[in-house]
Order: C-alpha cells, then structure tokens, then sequence
C-alpha cells in the first residue's frame, strides 16, 4: 500500500490540462540535483552521495553507471516515490522545475523494469486511465488522453482487453502509455526492456524514439545495454559507483573517451566485445572433435504440456549430449520453457518418450508420488527423469530458472549452496570444500552470510547457477540465464558454462541470446509455435 | 472462462451496478436470516428460480458456479438430521445421533434457506466484474479510494501468485528438497510465496505512487458509476422477495424468529 505523505499538503496544481495539439507534448521540466546524497535505513553505504547534476527542459539523457552506482535511486528520488525520513536518509537538494519531486506528482512520469508489477488495473483503457483520474483530470478529458497515449505508443488494442493477456513488450507499453496520458514534464525509464525478449526491446524502444520525436518532455533512460537508446538520446551521464559524476557530454564522445572503463564496469558500449577476445570454446562445435557425443537424455516425439491435456509443442526429438551445448529456441509460448522443464524431469511428458541413458538412470530410484503414474502410463520407465526422487535430480539434471527468486530455499547465500550437498549427506568437509570452490568461481565468496533476496540482480544470477552447479550434475539446464544481464555477468557465464562443457557436462539452455548461442552452443532447436514443427 | 473471472455479456444484469447487486442480496440475506423456517426459504427459492432465467447465466455455467452451494447444502441438511435439537417424534437414536420430527425439519428449513440466500448471492456476482465493483463502491458509497483501489490492485497479483506457487513447487524438486516431508515443504514453499509477495505488492505500490495515486488531489473517476432506476428495481425485488417469503411464513403459521 502506498505511504502517505504528510509533508505534501499544499499541494500545486496538477500539469496543465490545457488543450495541447499534440497529446504527448507537455512542456519539458527541469531537473536539478545539489550536492544531493541517499542513504537507505537498511544500509550504511551512501547509494548516492555529492551528486551535481542539471538536465534542462526537452534534454533526452542516457544515465549509465555501473551496477551500484545509484542510477535506480536517483530517477526514484526524482519521481518522488524515495518515501519519507524513515525510508533512509538524504542530504543536499533535489528538484524538478525548482520544485520537491513528492510535491508535484505528476509531473514526472516513471517507467519500471518488471512488466507486471507495472499495470494495476485489469483492463487496458483502465489502467491507462489510471494516473489521469489520480491527478484529478475531468472524465471527459481523460478517454480521448488515454486513446492518445496508446496511439503514441503503437498500440492498437480495444479499451476493454485484458492486461494479463499481454505480452511483456505490450504491457511495457501500456504502462509507458498510462505515464504519458498523466502529461508528464520528464519521462523517466528505469531499464524498461530488461525483462523483455528482443521483439519486446524493439518494441518498446521504438515507441519511445517515436515519443521522443513528438514530444517537448524531457527523457532519462536508464539502461546498460547502450546500443538500443544511443540513437535516440541527446546526452549521455555516467554516474560514479562512489558518488558524483564520472563523464558527461555528447553519446559517441563520452563512449569514444570512456567507453573501455565502462565496458569494465558491466556497460553494453557497442564494439567492446565482453569476452575481451577470449573464445569461450575453442574445439567448438563438438562435431569438430569427430568423437561421438555420449547421449545422457532422448527425447522422441516429445510432446510438453505446462497444464496437463493442452501440448504446447509435440513432436519433438531431442538428444542431451555430454560435453555439448543445445541450444532452446524460438518464438514466445512456442513451448521452449516447458520442453526445458520436462527435460529436467519437473514436468511429466504429455506425450512421446523421455528416458535418461543407462549411465544416467543408475542409482536413482522411483520416487513414491510416481509410483502408480509409473505402473499406469506406457509412456514412463524407471529411466523417465520425471518419475526419479528429487534427491536423484541433483547430480544428474540441474535446473536455473528463469527468476532466480523461486528457486531460493535459504536465508544466507552460503545456506543455499549447502542445501542440496546435504540432501546428497556429503561429508562436512566435503562440503565446506565445494561451497568455496563454487562460491569463489561465482565472485560470491564475500556475499556468503547475505540473504540472497537482497543481491543485486546480477549476483542473483550468479547464486542460482552457483546453486545448481555446486552439486555437479551431468547436465544442467538453465532458463534464459543471460536476460537483464550487464555485460560483466553475461561474460562471466558464457566463460563458466564453456569450461563446464569442455568438462563433459551438458548444458541445453533456453535463449533468445544470439550472441550467447553464438559463443557458446553446439547445436540449437527451433521450438515452432502451435505445437507443430 | 474461469470460475474467478466474471461473466461478461450485454444483457441488463450485467449493465446493473455492482452496488445495487450487492445490496439487493445483502437485504435479502438479512429478511431470510429473521426467521428459520422451510415455508419462508421455498418461497423466496421459488420466486428467485424465476428471475434466475432473467440472470445472464447459461444453464452450465449457472451449475458450475453454484456446485459448492449444491455440495454445502445437503451436507449441512444431513449434520441438522442427525444432530439437531431432537423434538417430535424420535425415529432413531444412536449416541449423540438424534433423528426426530423436529431435526428433519429444521434439516430441510437448513438445506432450502442457504440455497435461497447462496443462489442469488453468487448468481449477482459471476456478472459482477471487480473493477466496476470498485468503481460502485468509490462513487456510490464513497468509500476511501485509497482502500478501495488498493484492494483491487492487490486482487489482479493474486493471479501471479498462482504461477509463483508452481514455480516455487518445482524449483524445490529440482533442488533436491522434494523428498521431504510434506508439510515442512508446504511451509518453505510458503515462506517464499509471501516473500515474493511482498516484494511484488511494494513495487506495484511504487508504480501507482509514481502515477499520482495516494496525492492529495482530489481524485476523478474515469468510469461513471450511473444509480438509478433499475438499480433501485433490482434492491426492490430483493426487498419484495424477502418479505413476500416473511409473510407467507406468518400466514402459515411456521415463523420461527431466530433470536430467542
């Protein structure tokens, strides 16, 4: 529930309802920060400390910065949603049109990252409508504002549809299009696209650029991969991780004079290769080696089903090969995430046959839930993943799900790479042992007694494949693991998972990463839409 | 369609403002909850089958939202046979089972009024969607709209939490803790849900104080939220209904007032 703020009683009037041509074209406000710093309650590091900073009216400003460096507090400091005293401490001055940003709500409009925290209401008009009726614009005002802004944003769609059916690009814009309908003086994008597939970026980033063409309002965009947004800014910020501003100026200037320091720092800066000319897989592709690959899991005409009795795909044949790469691929809802999960033995195969070699099946036993499935389906054998104890799954298939948050069970890091090495009653020393060895290849050895809920989005990455590998499965599965990622975290695993590989461990991995397919897979599989292939 | 989900159509039930439906089943809830007798409850059963064709529910979805009222009644009709205050003739006895005159039909005054009182409860509300609700609600009754408004935002994540809940599920299987015992699973897994929650309710609450939501200006609602005859029609027949039931209850000698 949103806080109140008592400290906003005298309140100015909301931006100017006047008749403007275009809808989107509020004048742009001017924001301003003077020796301003934030401190957390939670925390005893400053996020932002000594920080000057003006970006005039109609500005289009790229912020970057590496991960830690404040650009998130920063652009909700200047959407007034920082919260009050007892949300962390603040010091120096910050304003929008000479303004308290909580003041004048409203005037700053704000874009998240995560699509569905974005929309409240259930149907599209609605929640476009949203923030005009909380500024108090007069009904008659508010539909024609809000078939603008979903006009400006490319989006054809009736009022009524259902939020939920959206994709992630869609909603992304239904909530850009919910800010612009409150005529906003600044735009603030705090890393729209990074949640969402590449069809979804463009889309988004295409709206935008076409706003930023129409539009008198100021623009900050707040992402790491630059290459999306460099066309379309006027101005880049680098934000220093310990305070202040490192570089300012113009985009190919400030990325021609620093774009090697940011590129170190996680920054996506066009033709700085992260992997720094390292090949990640240098007998690669497998065939190369002209060894026949051990095969440790066959799939033949797999049919996957996320609810039971509705196939996502059919059809498919699948081999997971010791010391190879596969590759998941293809459109959204084609099923790529469900055949992963059945592969994993999570999901039970709605049709076909899925069985694990006979090296991979030896040692592992039926779990009790699946004991009668087993004697009823002719499809499932004692060699079907999904039929195996949990236990049995943690050296033989493990998982890294798209949202590392559902797969925390521990309060410390350290807690959740011991917990599957003690459902495995490996010795304590043994243990011991492997969580530093994993801890210290993940970068995660100084993080050990953290909760793992309030790491950086990076270093949640890095646990949940931390997790799965500590106990040394023969394959490993992973969804989508480089999505949202800054170019330091995406090397690091590319560089993780080779080496594992090269190893003999399988790896199949759900993408829509080309740059991670190129460097890393043996072979890909197109997952068609509709269930046929 | 889900049973969550309300039913949409383009009948005069589904135009009815929300408010005005759940006053009329509230108004009736309370008439028939005066007395406890099956005289009052066949009545008022007998007028709302009536209007059920007028409701804007296929036959199959009329079952399937009512199949818990179906399930509860008879349930609850049996329990009052066996242990109701015995009076009358006793036809069976066995321990605290006592099976009289007086228990059968209290059974059967049991089983007729939650049927007369759930039926139009829940047939009002499949074509009752919660933004309108919420609208109603706002406009109508003038309820806070931070109250209000917060609910239904916090109504449309319970969808997530369902997809969380499965996530959850299979990342404790394939991190090995699916072996163990049930309900300490349940209680992990748990945890985790309302972690997740929170975290999920706090930034959505960010996103709606970044759109203005929760500032002292005062507030204009998109939607109108129109009370007027039909409305008061609706609350009328509920009212009719109610006490057309009472009075034949009078006349035929069963009323019972429930209090004392």
């Amino acid at each position: 529930m949103p806080q109140t703020d008592d400290a906003s009683r005298a309140h100015p009037a909301p931006p100017p309802a006047g008749r403007v041509p275009e809808g989107v074209a509020a004048p742009g406000a001017r924001l301003s920060a003077e020796g301003w710093g934030w401190r957390h309650a939670s925390r005893t590091a400053w996020a932002v400390r000594g920080l000057d900073l003006v970006i005039e009216p109609g500005e289009r400003v790229l912020l970057l910065g590496a991960s830690g460096a404040g650009k998130s507090t920063l652009a909700h400091a200047f959407a007034g949603v920082l919260g009050g005293a007892d949300e962390g401490e603040q010091e120096g001055v910050l304003t929008v049109d000479g303004a308290e940003p909580e003041r004048i709500r409203g005037r700053v409009g704000m874009l998240m990252q995560d699509p569905d925290s974005q929309l409240v209401l259930a149907r599209v008009g609605d929640d476009v409508a949203f923030g005009c009726e909380n500024l108090g614009v007069p009904r008659a005002e508010i539909w024609p504002r809000v078939d603008e802004a979903l006009a400006a944003v490319g989006l054809d769609l009736p009022l009524d549809r259902s939020t939920s059916e959206l994709s992630g690009g869609q909603k992304q814009r239904v909530a850009l299009a919910g800010v612009l309908a409150m005529r906003p003086g600044v735009v603030l994008l705090d890393e729209p696209t990074a949640n969402l597939d590449p069809a979804g970026v463009l889309d988004v980033r295409d709206a935008v650029a076409e706003l930023v063409r129409s539009s008198r309002a100021t623009f900050v965009v707040i992402e790491h991969r630059v290459d999306i947004w460099l066309d379309v800014v006027d101005r880049v910020v680098v934000l220093a991780p310990g305070g202040g501003v490192l570089a300012d100026g113009d985009p190919h200037e400030v990325l021609r004079e620093r774009g090697a320091e940011l590129a170190r720092g996680g920054v996506w800066v066009p033709g700085h290769d992260p992997l720094e000319g390292r090949s990640p897989r240098p007998a690669h592709p497998a065939g190369a080696r002209g060894v026949p690959a051990d095969v440790l899991l066959t799939g033949r005409e797999l049919a996957v089903a996320r609810v039971p009795g509705v196939p996502v795909a059919s059809g498919l044949d699948v081999d997971v090969e010791a010391g190879a790469a596969l590759a998941l691929t293809g459109p959204n809802g084609a099923g790529k995430t469900t055949l992963a999960l059945t592969l994993a033995g999570l999901i039970l195969p709605e049709g076909g046959e899925l069985a694990g070699s006979v090296e991979l099946t030896r040692g592992t036993a039926v779990r009790r839930a699946a004991r009668r499935m087993l004697a009823r389906s002719p499809l499932l054998t004692s060699a079907s993943p999904f039929v195996w104890r949990s236990r049995d799954l943690l050296t033989r298939i493990g998982t890294v799900f798209q949202d590392p948050e559902h797969q925390f069970v521990s309060g410390t890091v350290r807690g959740e790479l011991e917990v599957g090495l003690r459902v495995l009653k490996l010795p304590e020393a043994e243990i011991a042992a492997r969580v530093m060895e994993t801890a210290g290849r993940l970068r995660l050895d100084h993080l050990l007694t953290a909760n793992p809920y309030t790491l950086s989005g990076g270093e949640k990455r890095r646990l949940s494949v931390a997790s799965a590998l500590v106990a040394r499965p023969s394959i490993l599965i992973l969804d989508e693991p480089t999505f949202g990622q800054d170019s330091r975290t995406w090397a690091e695993l590319v560089l993780l998972l080779a080496e594992q590989v090269e190893r003999g461990t399988s790896a199949v991995v759900v993408t829509h990463d080309r740059a991670f397919i190129d460097a890393l897979a043996d072979r890909e599989l197109v997952v068609g839409a509709g269930g046929v292939r | 369609m889900t049973l969550l989900g309300p039913v949409r159509g383009t009948r005069r039930i589904h135009a009815i403002n929300p408010v005005a439906k759940l006053t009329a089943s509230l108004l009736l809830s309370v008439l028939l909850l005066v007395t406890i007798d099956w005289v009052s409850a066949a009545v008022a059963l007998v007028l709302e089958s009536i209007l059920f064709l007028w409701a804007g529910l296929a036959p199959r979805a009329f079952f399937r939202r009512t199949a818990a009222l179906w399930i509860a009644a008879p349930l609850a009709g049996v329990t009052t046979i066996l242990y109701g205050v015995p009076a009358g003739q006793t036809y069976l006895q066995f321990g605290l089972i006592h099976v009289s005159d007086g228990s059968i039909a209290l059974a059967v005054a049991t089983v007729l009024r939650i049927l007369a009182i759930g039926l139009p409860a829940v047939v009002l509300f499949a074509t009752v969607d919660p933004t309108d609700l919420a609208d109603g609600l706002a406009q109508v009754w003038h309820l806070p709209s931070r109250f209000v408004l917060g609910a239904l935002a916090g109504i449309r994540l319970v969808g997530l939490f369902l997809d969380d809940w499965r996530q959850l599920e299979l990342a404790r299987r394939a991190r090995g803790l699916g072996d163990s015992g049930r309900i300490r699973r349940f209680l992990n897994q748990a945890f985790a849900l309302l972690v997740i929650s929170l975290r999920r309710g706090s930034k959505l609450a960010t996103a709606m104080e970044a759109r203005g939501f929760g500032g002292d200006t005062v507030r204009t609602w998109a939607r109108p939220s129109p009370f007027g005859g039909r409305e008061w029609l609706l609350i009328a027949i509920g009212a009719v209904i109610g006490a057309t039931a009472l009075t034949a209850a009078v006349l035929a000698g069963t009323f019972r007032f429930v209090i004392g």
